[in-house]
């Protein structure tokens, strides 16, 4: 539906005038006029199932709190989203979860990113005393290598389910037993993988506690610890872009952001959990030359035959013996006899250098790359 | 890409996916695919010889035959001209050639085209229909139908089907080539083709080169050069003496393996500028390390032609240095050697480089569609789809809206050849390539990224369980796989994704790369090779 099109709803929420396109829920309303509700199953991408209860608000005339997220927003609504009810009612929620959630914020991988604990601490709700039965939970017990699970710290909100379900549209997650009991299961409470898990990590992503966790980043990422520096993906044509997480000079952590103008918060598993090539130690740290290169002082008349070894040499020194080497092809037989084959890998301004040396500076069109292959 | 990648999302009534296996290629693009059959239903059509993920999902699966692409399409034109459901108006008015493209389409009557293909008549009749009534549509379409020698037709073909639909200049529609690597879009844009200037500016014009010729102020040479198969088999023959090769991978990615190794040894001066020592690095003269993208600034260009920053995160190991850096100072010292003499005065003869946004204003100089692609604008967090001619413009999401580059669209009607290698008693099965999603390309990459490579540590080949039990293969065990030209073994995935008579391996894996096997017979006019069809035989490895 073409929201821009139809009538605009008017609606008074904390006593201000809002005006929302139609079909907007009172949460979608209030979040147009910059009036925030708290949430913790909903997520602006994922469909709205009302279950956690944390957006309650006051509706005038309306028997009872309504959820935000579900309730439509209609015309003439006079809506309280700090009424002293809609606000206990979120301590009380919030005093529920924290009940049956370990108190493990200084070990948990999510400290400083958890949507739960900033809650918390807005609703100065205390860790509550000892005495409620807890899950007892085993931790980290799927054997898939990028996704990691502590169901004792899942607040069953379903983002997960959701997120794998209708972005992924993979179905992997879902909730067995009821009440109490509800665990979070993959398939038929089997492992990821064989529940047709593809490792995108976007239930990690949307998972708003630490309950999914990114089990490569264990120990090193938390939030508080890295800087972000958006960048583009260095594996396929479809540009999604996300943050480097860096630490140390590392990447330690890939994290997907809404504002990716592609992809929005999703990845596949390379994108996600394919950047550790970055730091292997098979990367190439110094010019290498052919031995034999080296002790002939004039090339031309050298037939290597590839036979001696590659040896480190400084850049000085890789640099004239390319430039030399080179430069005499080309006064002998020609830019012709040189081709250059440049790189879908590197950035379009090193296109462009390749191009322009090739061109420029050899003097020859013979540049290609594997665009075809 | 003509259009977009949020079309496919939002706009598009129907996808019609053609030579693309797209979930394991294109990820998420897949779940964009998926995502609007399964929560808008879009009518979703896979043409595949094997049954990849995303035929799953897909309201019709029409398994052809690799290399029946053409038949297949012109089946469908065929049923969608015979039910009068083309788009009359816009063939009317925005279209040429419509009148050959009945005559040849007339050929292929479900029959025919079901003959060739291997597709029930019936479901070819489904399928045109299904596109015919669930407009706009787009058409996505990848190596699958680029790498055979009859490459070209192919895309012409996919093109006269969306054409003859009204699918094209409309959002939802287009005929969108998914291009492979990261920034292969933006090294075409760049001029990394023999034929181009950045965006494509022909070398062979005169006005063009003169253009370039004033801006680096040299005389520019006005052949067309080699393409990258054509260097190869230069350099085997002792044309091309001097081999400059960037961050790429002949050793695993170009057909015919042992011919490449012959080529690249008889070269007499081979430069490889890498990230890791590859195979073809192993064979070099001199090897330049280079810093990986979380190591540099500049730009990608994606599939949908949207050009975006990339940032530099942690520093590069040791001394490796930026692809920009190692041209420059090479330039620079040529330049003194006298290997070329420049117009001082011409603006952009020079190497002095300090960073990448110095190289775009160059760019945006040279290249009519990058005009508006400013730094400034790219750093304010804009993303932009080229064309963008001005620093106001907008960007282009989609093309052709008004009319083709050429004034009409032309239909140019394409005729089914067979691939150039079928098989025979010798060779009895077709071996096609592709790629699996935890991989990615030769495997330079992602055989170290640890758990990506955990995922799928080793090749495999898929078998269908009639062909594995002739030859007397078991799941799991080793194969060997021979062709005319080479031979590997893997291990034996014994799946019904293929069908009897095919064979599917992918190529990231150097110790058993499927291009010892594949055929370099190249389309004459793209000179891509066929890397989805060649005949081999099968044994127990
Ligand atoms: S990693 Fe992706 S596919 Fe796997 S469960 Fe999570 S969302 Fe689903
Ligand atoms: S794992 Fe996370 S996202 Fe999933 S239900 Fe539990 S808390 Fe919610
Ligand atoms: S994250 Fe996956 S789909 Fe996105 S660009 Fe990278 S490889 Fe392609």
């Amino acid at each position: 539906m073409d929201k821009k099109t139809t009538m605009p709803i008017n609606l008074t929420i904390n006593g201000k005038p809002v005006s929302a396109p139609e079909g907007s829920t009172i949460l979608e309303a209030a979040r147009g006029a910059g009036i925030r509700i708290p949430t913790l199953c909903h997520h602006p991408d994922l469909t709205n199932v009302g279950a956690c209860r944390l957006c309650v608000v006051t509706v005038e005339k309306a028997r009872g709190l309504q959820t935000a997220c579900t309730t439509p927003a209609a015309g003439g609504m006079v809506v309280n989203t700090e009424s002293q009810e809609a606000r206990e009612t979120r301590r009380f929620v919030l005093e529920m979860l924290l009940s049956d959630h370990p108190n493990e914020c200084m070990v948990c991988e999510t400290n400083g990113d958890c949507e739960l604990q900033d809650l918390a601490y807005e609703y100065e709700v205390p860790w509550p005393a000892a005495g409620a039965t807890h899950h007892k939970y085993e931790v980290d017990t799927d054997p898939n290598p990028f996704v990691a699970i502590d169901r004792n710290k899942c607040i069953v909100c379903g983002r997960c389910v959701r997120a794998c379900d209708e972005i992924q549209n993979r179905e992997v997650w879902n909730f067995a037993n009821r009440g109490f009991k509800t665990r979070l299961v993959a398939g038929a409470d089997q492992p990821m993988l064989e529940a047709r898990c593809e490792s995108c990590g976007q239930c990690v992503a949307y998972c708003p506690v630490g309950a999914l966790y990114d089990k490569m980043s264990v120990g090193v990422a938390r939030a508080n610890k890295v800087e972000k520096v958006r960048t583009v993906c260095s594996y396929c044509g479809v540009g999604c872009s996300f943050d480097l997480n860096v630490r140390d000079d590392r990447v330690v952590r890939v994290t997907s952001t809404a504002k990716a103008p592609v992809n929005g918060m999703a990845l596949c598993v390379k994108g996600r959990y394919g950047y550790d090539y970055v730091h292997h130690t098979d990367r190439l740290t110094k010019p290498l030359v052919r031995r034999d290169l080296l002790s002939s002082s004039t090339s031309d008349e050298r037939r290597s035959g590839r036979s001696s070894d590659l040896v480190e040499v400084d850049w000085d020194t890789a640099l004239n013996l390319v430039a030399r080497k080179l430069t005499d092809i080309k006064s002998s037989h020609g830019g012709d006899a040189i081709a250059f084959f440049a790189s879908a890998k590197c950035t379009n301004e090193e296109n462009y250098l390749f191009n322009k040396f090739t061109r420029q500076v050899l003097g020859t069109n013979n540049i290609d790359h594997c665009a075809r292959l | 890409m003509t259009n977009s990648i949020r079309d496919i999302t939002e706009e598009s009534r129907s996808i019609f996916i053609i030579g693309s296996n797209t979930t394991e290629q294109h990820p998420v693009i897949g779940i964009k695919v998926r995502r609007a059959r399964r929560r808008r239903g879009a009518r979703l059509i896979v043409a595949d010889p094997r049954r990849i993920d995303i035929a799953n999902y897909a309201d019709l699966h029409l398994r052809h035959k690799p290399g029946s692409d053409i038949a297949l399409l012109n089946g469908l034109m065929h049923v969608i001209v015979r039910e009068g459901l083309q788009d009359q108006k816009f063939i009317d008015g925005r279209t040429e050639g419509f009148d050959e493209l009945r005559t040849v389409i007339g050929k292929y009557d479900p029959k025919v085209a079901g003959r060739i293909t291997g597709v029930a008549p019936g479901d070819i009749e489904k399928a045109a229909v299904m596109l015919a009534e669930n407009r706009p549509g787009t058409l996505l379409y990848a190596m699958g139908i680029t790498q055979h020698t009859s490459g070209v037709p192919n895309v012409m073909s996919c093109a006269n089907l969306q054409l003859l639909l009204g699918n094209l200049g409309v959002p939802g529609g287009g005929v969108n080539p998914l291009r492979g690597q990261n920034n292969v879009q933006g090294a075409c844009d760049m001029g990394g083709l023999p034929v181009f200037f950045p965006g494509y500016q022909k070398v062979t014009d005169p006005k063009a080169r003169e253009k370039f010729e004033k801006a680096w102020g040299v005389p520019l040479p006005d052949q067309a050069g080699l393409t990258l198969v054509e260097m190869v088999k230069a350099a085997g023959q002792g044309k091309i003496k001097g081999l400059f090769i960037v961050g790429e991978n002949p050793m695993t990615s170009d057909p015919d393996l042992n011919h490449v190794r012959q080529a690249l040894e008889k070269c007499e001066f081979l430069v490889v500028q890498e990230i890791f020592l590859s195979e073809t690095a192993r064979m070099a003269d001199v090897v330049f390390p280079a810093a990986s993208f979380a190591e540099k600034d500049g730009t990608f260009t994606n599939t949908e032609r949207r050009v975006q920053r990339i940032r530099r995160a942690v520093s590069s190991p040791g001394e490796a240095k930026p692809d920009s850096w190692i041209m420059a100072e090479l330039a620079k010292r040529m330049m003194a050697l006298g290997v070329a003499t420049c117009d001082a005065a011409a603006p952009y003869h020079s190497w002095d480089y300090v960073q990448p946004p110095q190289v775009l204003i160059e760019i945006n100089s040279l290249t009519p569609s990058y005009a508006g692609i400013e730094w400034a604008r790219l750093e304010g967090g804009q993303s932009l789809q080229w064309p963008v001619p001005n620093r106001d413009h907008p960007g282009t999401p989609i093309l052709h809206t008004e009319k083709f580059t050429r004034g009409k669209g032309r239909f140019v009607a394409v005729d089914h050849t067979p691939p150039a290698e079928l098989p025979d008693e010798q060779y009895p099965l077709i071996l096609t390539t592709g790629r699996v999603i935890y991989h990615w390309h030769g495997g330079e990459m992602t055989h170290r990224a640890r758990n990506l490579q955990a995922m799928c540590p080793e090749a495999l080949v898929e078998v269908h369980p009639k062909d594995a039990a002739r030859a007397g293969i078991g799941d799991g065990k080793p194969i060997k796989v021979a062709s005319r030209r080479g031979e590997i073994t893997a291990k034996a995935q014994v799946t019904d994704r293929v069908e009897p008579g095919l064979i599917f391996a992918n190529f990231h894996f150097a110790e058993s790369a499927a291009n010892f096997l594949t055929n370099p017979a190249l389309d004459p006019e793209a000179k891509i090779p066929e890397f989805k069809v060649c005949a081999v035989r099968i044994e127990k490895g």
